[in-house]
């Protein structure tokens, strides 16, 4: 065993000045107003502003007496599911697919990588074009198998298109991913296993998947996080949270509340009781999943 | 290149102009052809007196707009005049700091005004229990029904008049080979509050809630029951045929799938430019069993609402406006032009001596429709705290009335329960 020893830097104030930026931008772009949140979530006002009451706990005990908001928990539950396996699942075939193709190799991965630019609601608006009952090309060709596309009116239906289209969008990412973890893998075990009779199916199963597993539980937290709250523009722009409240997730449901409803206490504390959702399961994650991850 | 410098050149001479006359700020959120018809009002205004600067903002979509106003209200950036839509009535009306009434305004500035020469069934919407004008009327509709003449000389019939008459020329087109009968646009306000204004059944306690805070929403009762439950049994015949919640069933009319359209009477022009065929308008219908004379409509749409926290010269440049925009020239201009309901009789009287009615017949029915016959408490208005929720709410149950999850009195039941929690919440925090 060798002794390293770690940098030091002499003067005291220099490590902070070096991370002032970083603690300014923390400081005023989420500690700030996540403090207002929780601020605002005990107290009840009208939209204007004009007559505040504190109401200790009541914003958040009305919340969890309603059960819009279960419903609303449980819809975010299945849409976040949704996104990350379709999203997850598709960008590791396409990166399995990428990491064998040999000529044209940059052309398909930056064909691959291009809906990463696309903002999210005009990717919305792009899936919506293509699914709208009344002009779209798919829900015409879908009609022409028999199935009665109408999203609109039919809630799984409409599901199913935002986990779609919030899953398409976030598949460039993950392929560039996985792409570089499975690139990062010596050629040489692949070519150990196959002398010892592996066919491409055992060698991914026993070769690629451990060692990319850092790569995916790093994927997996971006897109449960991705899924949870950048989802927005997506869903305002396809469904707007209905047919019903079918695709109101619990993000959508703090923007109708507070910013069409002028709720601003009950908002606030939605997104309050989000963000521990959020943090409790990314801190599940890291204490079970990570367990299991090879680095 | 030129172009833009030409621009800057005029709007700099504008600037140096407006300096001198005192600026009034209107937020609205008239898009597309309406904005520019708002511009050409505010331009006609300009010129007609120099002492004050009309400023209109285009804000986005009526939600947008009222967030906008609400929000630089908060942080004392508000406009003079913003444009809310109907819903938004009871929240405007609850911040009486923020809000200066209309009719108070027109009395401190001194500005000659007489709420009689307005269409009383438009103001009974956005006055005081006691009757005071609190906003100022600007683009109201009502809904009425468009139907396809080719479709229903095809098959013999007429408009129907009544729901009954509805459901047997339904059936007729169906029979005929169409794949739908009718459909409705905006169904909360056609189906639910103009049915319930109509019938002269109540939608809400408190005389809607034009007379108290602690309101509960009556709209389960059994006329409303019996409404919806029927929809929903044509919806599984193809008579009724549901297409979304805004007017996103439109196009189903105007690509003649649908024979008949309940919607807004400012779609008037739009079905004109987009149907290519002969088109109709007849009044909303009504169900014979529940009432021999059906009561007025009730309006859809926006008004001006003056907020405080200028100086009060600024207030008397407002009044000269609402008094401008209320003249018969400029009413019936902007009535004519995107078929909102004239706001005074004086515009309408002069439409009709144009002879616009006759040269556009249709046009005239939703006035009409209107200003048939007194309102009652039940046909006055609505006037509901957090009313863009509750629309949702109803919305949201009677998706599931027609996707058969629910029955109509089940969806209603569960619709007026969830409303009348977030009654309770305007309560409170308006109390």
């Amino acid at each position: 065993m060798s002794h390293t020893t770690l940098p030091v830097f002499r003067q005291r104030g220099l490590p902070w000045l070096l991370l002032l930026p970083q603690l300014t931008v923390t400081l005023l772009f989420f500690i700030w107003p996540a403090g207002q949140a929780v601020w605002q979530s005990f107290w009840m006002e009208d939209a204007f502003g004009l007559s505040t009451e504190f109401v200790g706990f009541d914003n958040y005990r009305q919340l969890l007496t309603d059960p819009a908001y279960y419903r609303s928990l449980w819809t975010t539950l299945i849409f976040s599911a949704g996104v990350t396996l379709l999203s997850m699942g598709l960008s590791l075939l396409l990166a399995a697919m990428a990491d064998q193709v040999v000529r044209g190799a940059r052309f398909y991965r930056n064909l691959l990588i291009w809906p990463y630019a696309v903002a999210p609601a005009i990717a919305g608006v792009l899936w919506l074009f293509l699914f709208h009952p009344t002009v779209g090309v798919l829900a015409y060709l879908l009609d022409c198998l028999g199935i009665d596309w109408n999203h609109f009116l039919r809630g799984d239906q409409a599901l199913l298109l935002v986990v779609i289209a919030a899953a398409w969008k976030q598949i460039s990412y993950n392929f560039l991913f996985f792409l570089a973890g499975l690139q990062a893998i010596p050629a040489s075990l692949h070519e150990a296993a196959a002398i010892d009779g592996a066919g491409p199916l055992r060698r991914f199963y026993s070769i690629t998947f451990p060692l990319l597993s850092p790569t995916t539980f790093f994927l997996l937290v971006v897109n449960l996080v991705y899924a949870f709250f950048d989802t927005f523009g997506i869903i305002h722009a396809v469904t707007q949270g209905g047919p019903g409240d079918t695709t109101t997730t619990l993000v959508y449901k703090v923007y109708r509340d507070g910013f069409i409803g002028l709720d601003l206490g009950g908002s606030a504390a939605q997104s309050v009781l989000l963000m521990l959702l959020v943090g409790a399961l990314t801190v599940v994650q890291f204490r079970f999943i990570e367990r299991k991850v090879q680095y | 290149m030129i172009r833009r410098t030409l621009g800057l050149v005029l709007a700099a001479a504008l600037s140096s102009q407006a300096q001198a006359a005192t600026e009034i700020e209107w937020w609205h959120a008239m898009g597309g052809e309406l904005g520019e018809k708002v511009n050409a009002i505010a331009d006609g205004f300009n010129k007609s007196q120099n002492e004050y600067l009309l400023k209109p903002v285009f804000k986005g979509n009526y939600t947008e707009t009222m967030t906008a106003a609400v929000a630089a209200f908060r942080a004392h950036q508000q406009p003079h005049i913003v444009q809310v839509f109907e819903v938004g009535t009871a929240s405007m009306m609850a911040a009486e700091g923020a809000v200066y009434p209309t009719w108070e305004l027109m009395r401190d500035a001194g500005v000659t005004f007489d709420p009689n020469d307005y269409l009383s069934a438009v103001t009974g919407y956005y006055s005081s229990d006691d009757g005071k004008m609190l906003s100022m009327p600007f683009n109201s509709s009502t809904p009425v029904l468009y139907y396809n003449k080719t479709a229903l000389d095809q098959v013999h019939a007429e408009p129907p008049k009544t729901w009954e008459e509805m459901g047997q020329v339904g059936q007729k087109l169906i029979d005929a080979g169409y794949k739908c009968g009718f459909t409705t646009g905006w169904q909360s306000w056609v189906q639910l509050e103009n049915f319930s204004a109509r019938h002269d059944q109540p939608f809400a306690s408190n005389n809607n809630g034009f007379s108290g805070l602690d309101t509960e929403l009556t709209f389960n009762g059994a006329a409303q029951v019996k409404h919806i439950d029927q929809l929903a049994q044509w919806q599984k015949s193809g008579i009724f045929s549901y297409g979304g919640r805004r007017s996103d069933s439109a196009p189903t009319f105007y690509s003649g799938e649908c024979a008949m359209y309940m919607g807004s009477s400012a779609s008037y022009a739009g079905v004109k430019n987009n149907a290519g065929f002969a088109f109709g308008v007849a009044p909303l219908p009504y169900w014979k069993s529940l009432i021999d004379t059906p009561k007025n409509t009730i309006i859809g749409g926006a008004t001006l609402w003056t907020l405080r926290g200028h100086p009060q010269a600024d207030y008397k440049g407002v009044a000269e406006f609402f008094n401008y925009l209320s003249s018969p020239a400029v009413q019936s201009d902007w009535h004519q032009f995107t078929g909102y309901l004239p706001i005074t009789h004086a515009a309408a009287d002069l439409t009709r001596q144009q002879g616009f009615y006759e040269r556009n017949p249709g046009t005239d029915v939703a006035i009409r429709q209107m200003t048939a016959g007194q309102p009652s408490a039940n046909s006055k208005g609505l006037r509901l705290g957090n009313f863009v929720q509750i629309r949702d709410i109803i919305n949201e149950e009677l998706e599931t009335v027609w996707s058969g999850n629910s029955s109509a009195q089940e969806a209603l039941d569960r619709a007026a329960e969830r409303g009348n929690k977030l009654l309770r919440k305007f309560e409170r925090s308006n109390g």
